[in-house]
């Protein structure tokens, strides 16, 4: 169907302003060109930033996923602050997977994935951009409607203002008119809001989800109800990577009340029923053999023995280890020269830590709707994703389809932390659906499927090894990190912040066969538990308070935040009886942040209680600041939570633990009794904040430990056995 | 057939009395501001009110609450997010990926249902109950004392 420019128009009422998302290439055009769909239910498929209604009210689209970061809410304010918008006629709508339209350029190529705190970071020029071009286009519209120059035109909110005329006009007066011109200029950044002219950045406006949120009308995957949808469930390897040899009960299954049908998987079995009252007894009765693969016999108990030899053969790096054969480790950083360095080192200091297994735990199971049409040509998806890109590709490729034949509904996601950039969930539901077509099927895993079969943060080992001069100085370190999952293990061995001349961090990798992933801060949590760690024992050796013994090593703007924090917490005086503060630094994703905690511990049962923790970070401009507030301490939570007392267990090759029973996340009563947490003010460019106070809470609370106790915890999560070791240790 | 009284009025539903009252509401009577987490009554994401109490729907049977009990969903906790503990989610920003704040207010509705002013320490202890990942718990509480102290001036 294509309507003519009045038609579409007529009907909609509006007009989508089509601006390339990338800022690469500025594409202009009405919907109804042919090159994008026309709207045909209230906007949804507009590849467009905005549209506007004739009534002034208009839509903006966020290109980013919403998982309770408040990206659906931070981007659009972001372009409405640029186009001058009123905020107060806005609604939000996710965008459709197009990155070419809705991607922003990083690294790896044109991207609309949400992940690593990087949304805010880099869609800020992006959308600044795109919505100065917005209202360019409204005011050059307004010029010729007038007669006059653009040069003496103004904005305010919603309204085009000419002052010498005494004229204003809404933006949404100016649909009927406007005109676009073949090619939209790209704003100069000298042209862009003066940032002390900012009317919605640095504001706390309400988030825009949450209104939706404390009335269940939210809708997450799990809620999609289609007609005639059917209900799935997978059973999978209790070994990971085990491939199923046969069900043994299939026809037993099949003959179960509501149950539609059974599917052997690459990795497991799928049952579809009617409904799931009648799918859960189905999934449970399923009587499977399987084979064993990578990971059977394995124990994660005995891992820090193995990764302790690794290391020691690996001496200094003369060796990169990698278990899997034909492959070397890495070196993943080498500033300056640290052979010098430990040759010439007055003292050399040798640490080692350690984590176990993380779960995610995000709150919604893992689950999406998928539906193939009747001749398999097509497939429509819902899912809540970090990457509907990703899901797209994967989901036509296991459906042996073209991406563009493959539609992806993006929905507001239970909790993410870096499971969902994932999208192995919708290409199951996709691998069932595609078997009853066209019949949906809501793929669910149980919380039991997602522990059993998660994708945790590695366990690993990073030994340290710090060298300092006659003088004390720290002049450089060596860290070494081993474990599976590449990347996983060497994110966060950079020092961004500190001034240490040589620095050197190489990963040793051993392969398990055990499922691993992306875990919110992802190596930052035990990385910097282990380079903060290291701080504080070297400062305690030389007699120096943790804070000074930083500040000497720290850049200005590191510097600041610790500060910030000290006079926070009151760091001179001293806490009361049976208590003791710890501190922390780091850099997550460009936002430099530094925590302090005050704890005591509870010698009968060791456990560790966190009264205060105080924060300050530095995250440049802040668009923000109430909902960066809430990330901190949702941040400090789940911090708290994985630092005390979350762990996984993997013996011959099964996870242990199954659910919420077994799996602690930490209560309400288990919490300080106040986080607070202060945000440097900045004029450099927005950074990312989501992530930058979970990995603080480990070092800190070890370094309060050190400090009421004189014992150090190395070894992550600090679970009551560890911290009663400890203290007689 | 089983009837239940739900969200003030009757419902037939078609299932085995053993079903658990979580999927009827989510899926057969297409309420699903009331989630699904653990399944095992462990986190509080499906709690509903049944007559006034707070419960978990993922281990109550549909059989359980067939004689007239009075079933309350999120959807049926106010008309227009005007509940005091909704206004009150609202004014301190309280969620954050939401997927728990459904069982949160409803959880919390049933303390102010027994105790319209509890004491902090109350509202704690009675909150533990719940799970939330992302951490709200801070706001959680702000916004229950919020609610309980309009409860008092309106
Ligand atoms: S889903 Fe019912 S308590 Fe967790
Ligand atoms: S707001 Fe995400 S689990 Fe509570």
């Amino acid at each position: 169907m294509t309507l003519t420019r009045r038609e579409f128009l007529q009907q909609t009422g509006s007009l989508a302003l089509v601006i390339g998302g990338s800022g690469l290439l500025p594409r202009s055009g009405y919907s109804a060109d042919g090159d994008n769909p026309v709207p045909t239910n209230g906007g949804a498929e507009v590849t467009a930033w905005v549209r506007l209604s004739v009534d002034g009210s208009m839509i903006i689209y966020s290109p980013a996923t919403e998982m309770g970061q408040g990206s659906m809410t931070a981007l659009p304010l972001i372009f409405a602050e640029e186009m001058d918008a009123d905020w107060s006629r806005v609604t939000v709508e996710f965008a459709p997977q197009n990155p070419s339209l809705y991607g922003r350029k990083l690294m790896r190529g044109v991207s609309q994935m949400t992940f690593g705190s990087t949304g805010v970071m880099t869609y800020y020029p992006v959308l600044r951009q795109a919505g100065a071009q917005a209202r360019y286009l409204i005011m050059a519209c307004a010029a010729k409607y007038w007669g006059v120059d653009i040069k003496t035109l103004t904005t305010e909110p919603g309204r085009v203002v000419h002052q010498a005329g005494g004229k204003t006009i809404g933006y949404g007066e100016l649909v009927p008119h406007l005109s676009i011109p073949d090619s939209i200029p790209v704003i100069p950044d000298e042209q862009l809001k003066d940032p002390t002219n900012f009317r919605l950045i640095g504001k706390n406006i309400p988030r825009n989800d949450i209104p939706r949120k404390v009335n269940g009308s939210a809708q997450f995957a799990l809620d999609v109800r289609l007609p005639d949808m059917l209900y799935g469930m997978i059973e999978r390897g209790r070994v990971h990577g085990a491939k199923p040899a046969r069900l043994k009960n299939e026809a037993d299954i099949k003959a179960m009340n509501g149950v539609v049908s059974v599917h052997m998987l690459d990795h497991g079995v799928g049952v579809i029923a009617e409904s799931m009252g009648a799918l859960f007894p189905a999934k449970f009765k399923l009587d499977i053999e399987w084979k064993d693969s990578k990971a059977s016999g394995f124990n994660s108990a005995d891992v820090f023995d193995l990764y302790e030899q690794v290391l020691d053969t690996a001496a200094h790096g003369q060796l990169l280890v990698n278990l899997e054969e034909g492959k070397e480790g890495k070196v993943v950083i080498d500033d300056g020269d640290i052979d010098q360095a430990r040759d010439n080192a007055a003292k050399t200091y040798v640490f080692n830590y350690k984590n176990d297994y993380v779960y995610h735990a995000q709150q919604e199971p893992l689950n999406s709707v998928v539906q193939v049409a009747v001749d398999g040509s097509s497939a429509e998806v819902w899912i809540g994703t970090q990457n509907g890109t990703g899901a797209q590709h994967d989901i036509a490729n296991a459906l042996g389809l073209e991406p563009s034949k493959v539609v992806v509904h993006q929905q507001y996601l239970g909790g993410g932390f870096g499971r969902r950039t994932l999208s192995d969930y919708g290409v199951e539901a996709a691998l069932l659906a595609k078997e009853v077509a066209p019949r949906p099927v809501k793929l669910t895993w149980m919380r039991e499927d997602d522990l059993h079969y998660g994708m945790y943060r590695p366990a690993s080992l990073q030994r340290m090894e710090a060298y300092t001069d006659r003088h004390g100085n720290l002049t450089g370190f060596t860290h070494s990190v081993v474990g599976d999952g590449e990347r996983l293990i060497a994110d966060g061995t950079d020092i961004n912040g500190y001034n240490i001349p040589n620095h050197r961090a190489e990963m040793h990798l051993v392969h398990h066969g055990v499922r691993v992933k992306h875990w919110r801060a992802v190596g930052h949590g035990t990385n910097k538990f282990a380079i903060e760690c290291m701080m504080d024992e070297i400062a305690a050796d030389q007699n120096k308070d943790p804070i000074e013994f930083r500040m000497q090593i720290l850049e200005p703007r590191a510097a600041a935040t610790l500060a910030k924090a000290a006079s926070m917490a009151g760091w001179g005086n001293a806490p009361a009886g049976g208590r003791a503060r710890g501190v922390a630094y780091l850099e997550r994703s460009r936002t430099l942040s530094s925590g302090i905690c005050e704890i005591s511990i509870d010698e009968e049962n060791g456990k560790i209680k966190v009264h205060h923790f105080w924060s300050a970070h530095d995250a440049g401009i802040v668009i923000q600041p109430d909902s960066v507030i809430a990330q901190i301490e949702g941040g400090v939570v789940m911090g708290l939570s994985s630092v005390l007392d979350e762990k996984i267990d993997i013996v011959n090759g099964e996870v242990q633990q199954n659910n919420f029973n077994d799996y602690p996340i930490i209560r309400m009563h288990e919490l300080p009794e106040t986080i607070e947490t202060e945000l440097l003010t900045s004029s450099e460019p927005p950074a990312g904040l989501g992530e930058s106070s979970t990995p603080l809470i480990a070092c800190a609370v070890a370094n309060a430990f050190f400090a009421l106790t004189g014992k150090r915890l190395r070894h992550l999560p600090f679970t009551p056995d560890r911290v009663k070791a400890a203290m007689r240790a | 057939m089983l009837t239940i009284n739900i969200n003030g009025s009757e419902k037939q539903v078609d299932v085995p009395g053993d079903t658990h009252l979580l999927w009827v509401v989510r899926e057969h009577l297409g309420l699903t501001g009331t989630k699904f987490s653990c399944g095992i009554g462990a986190c509080g994401a499906c709690t509903v009110q049944i007559d006034g109490k707070a419960m978990r729907s993922c281990i109550t049977p549909v059989s359980a609450v067939t004689n007239g009990q009075k079933i309350t969903t999120i959807e049926g906790l106010s008309t227009d997010n005007d509940h005091p503990l909704q206004r009150a989610w609202i004014e301190a920003q309280v969620p954050q990926c939401g997927y728990c704040q459904s069982g949160q207010i409803m959880h919390a509705a049933g303390l102010l249902n027994e105790n319209p002013k509890p004491s902090k320490a109350q509202i704690v202890e009675h909150m533990s109950a719940n799970l939330c990942r992302c951490g709200t718990y801070m706001r959680i509480a702000k916004a229950v004392e919020i609610a309980s102290e309009s409860d008092t001036k309106d």
